[in-house]
């Protein structure tokens, strides 16, 4: 994505010294009209309802910043500094709710607005106005897939980061008790995320000892017949390291898909809630809680 | 007929029997740990078997089949086994191949064996 424009050569149709003479010339007249053609833009904007989440001002300053962008690279050739800028204006607004499809719209239309400026400019001589187009197209074309590519870049980035982070927060062992484990599951259960559970749990086994654990599924959003054969095999890996398996927080409809489904979870300890899976845990390990006296008043 | 060196050993603690098993055993090796064993049994008088398998980095079919045939002979010859010391990550392959240790029970470690057959053999157990 660092290409330049410092090559003349690289240009379509246009011989060199045509385009040293003309990208100047064309650069001014954007320039000099650059009042004009940015309200007939931000017009444009309005009309097609693009960035309706950003603020009339907002769009303004972004506007006018983006059309100074555009004709810089115009005259330098250089989409380097448009890239950052692109990548930093993504960073702003992808939060906001700014869909990919506005931010080419947004670019399309500048385009378009300029080309039309041009073809007023010139059209008395239509063999100029073709030469300026050959000067004006490739140019314009690389600007919105630079503005294009660096926004769907920004968003992925932002995609990959949050997947890291909830994967990295999503699967606690905890242990409660000697010889007690508690694993909670919040969010989607995939593949990829049950076989790191089973692992993060089975080491939880060897380093604290534990005999039985407790897996609450109330977070988990939905259980189809994949996740409940992840589960099964969860259980049965702890049943091998000699830890015996309590599920707990499987909802009335979750209970129901699963018998509609047919998974085979006669294995499986099920209670409830997490406090009777707690209690019941307790009993296993030969826990007695009773409550004092005194404090019970 | 067992020229080369046994990859186990069988030690006797009271009326239990103690295999260790000290590196991957090949078929004949496995077929070896399941006669002394069951030989044993009778011999020693052993109540109980607990089946170390810490230095195993993987137990296949063959082996997981051989464990619980052991297993079940020696029930029927009157002695509990547990499997003790199956690694996380070989605990993670064999349920992904799908194969288990069926109706035998397992345990973290030899401890935890040893606990496991003293509550599972009642008060009259002397270790």
């Amino acid at each position: 994505m660092n290409d330049t424009f410092t090559e003349p050569g690289s240009w379509d149709h246009a011989p060199a010294e045509d385009l040293e003479q003309l990208l100047p010339q064309l650069v001014a007249h954007l320039r000099e009209r650059r009042a004009v053609l940015q309200e007939q833009w931000s017009a444009r904007i309005q009309e097609a309802h693009l960035l309706e989440a950003m603020t009339p001002q907002e769009i303004a300053a972004e506007t006018e910043s983006v059309y100074d962008n555009y004709v810089e690279v115009l005259e330098t050739g250089s989409v380097e500094a448009l890239q950052d800028y692109a990548r930093d204006l993504s960073e702003r607004i992808i939060p906001r709710g700014v869909e990919t499809h506005e931010v080419v719209g947004i670019v399309l239309l500048l385009r378009d607005v300029l080309a039309r400026s041009l073809f007023e400019k010139y059209q008395q001589d239509f063999d100029l106005l073709n030469r300026v187009l050959d000067a004006y197209e490739p140019a314009a074309n690389r600007i919105a897939n630079t503005v294009a590519v660096s926004f769907v870049d920004e968003r992925e980035r932002v995609i990959r980061q949050q997947q890291d982070a909830l994967r990295e927060l999503s699967t606690p062992v905890l242990p409660v008790r000697e010889r007690l484990l508690v694993l909670p599951i919040i969010g989607v259960l995939d593949g990829e995320r049950a076989r790191q559970l089973t692992e993060q749990l089975l080491d939880g086994i060897r380093r604290h000892r534990a005999k039985v654990v407790v897996i609450d599924i109330t977070g988990a959003p939905e259980v189809d017949a994949t996740v409940a054969n992840h589960l099964v095999q969860t259980v049965d890996a702890s049943r091998l390291m000699g830890a015996s398996v309590i599920i707990t927080g499987l909802s009335p409809t979750i209970a129901q898909t699963l018998v509609t489904l047919g998974v085979d979870l006669s294995k499986m300890n099920t209670i409830g809630d997490l406090q009777g899976g707690l209690e019941e845990a307790e009993r296993l390990l030969g826990y007695v809680v009773t409550r004092e006296e005194a404090s019970a008043s | 007929m067992d020229t080369e060196p046994a990859l186990f050993s069988i030690l006797r603690q009271g009326q239990v029997l103690v295999a260790s098993v000290h590196t991957a055993l090949d078929d004949s090796q496995l077929l070896r740990l399941q006669r002394d064993l069951v030989g044993r049994v009778g011999t020693d008088r052993a109540r109980g078997i607990i089946i170390d398998v810490a230095a195993l980095d993987v137990l296949d079919s063959f082996g997981s089949k051989t464990l619980r045939d052991i297993a079940e002979i020696a029930r029927l010859r009157g002695a509990l086994t547990v499997i003790v010391g199956i690694q996380p990550d070989v605990a993670q392959a064999m349920v992904e191949l799908g194969i288990g240790t069926g109706a035998v029970a397992t345990a973290l470690d030899l401890e935890e064996g040893m606990a496991h057959l003293a509550a599972a053999l009642g008060p009259a157990w002397t270790p």
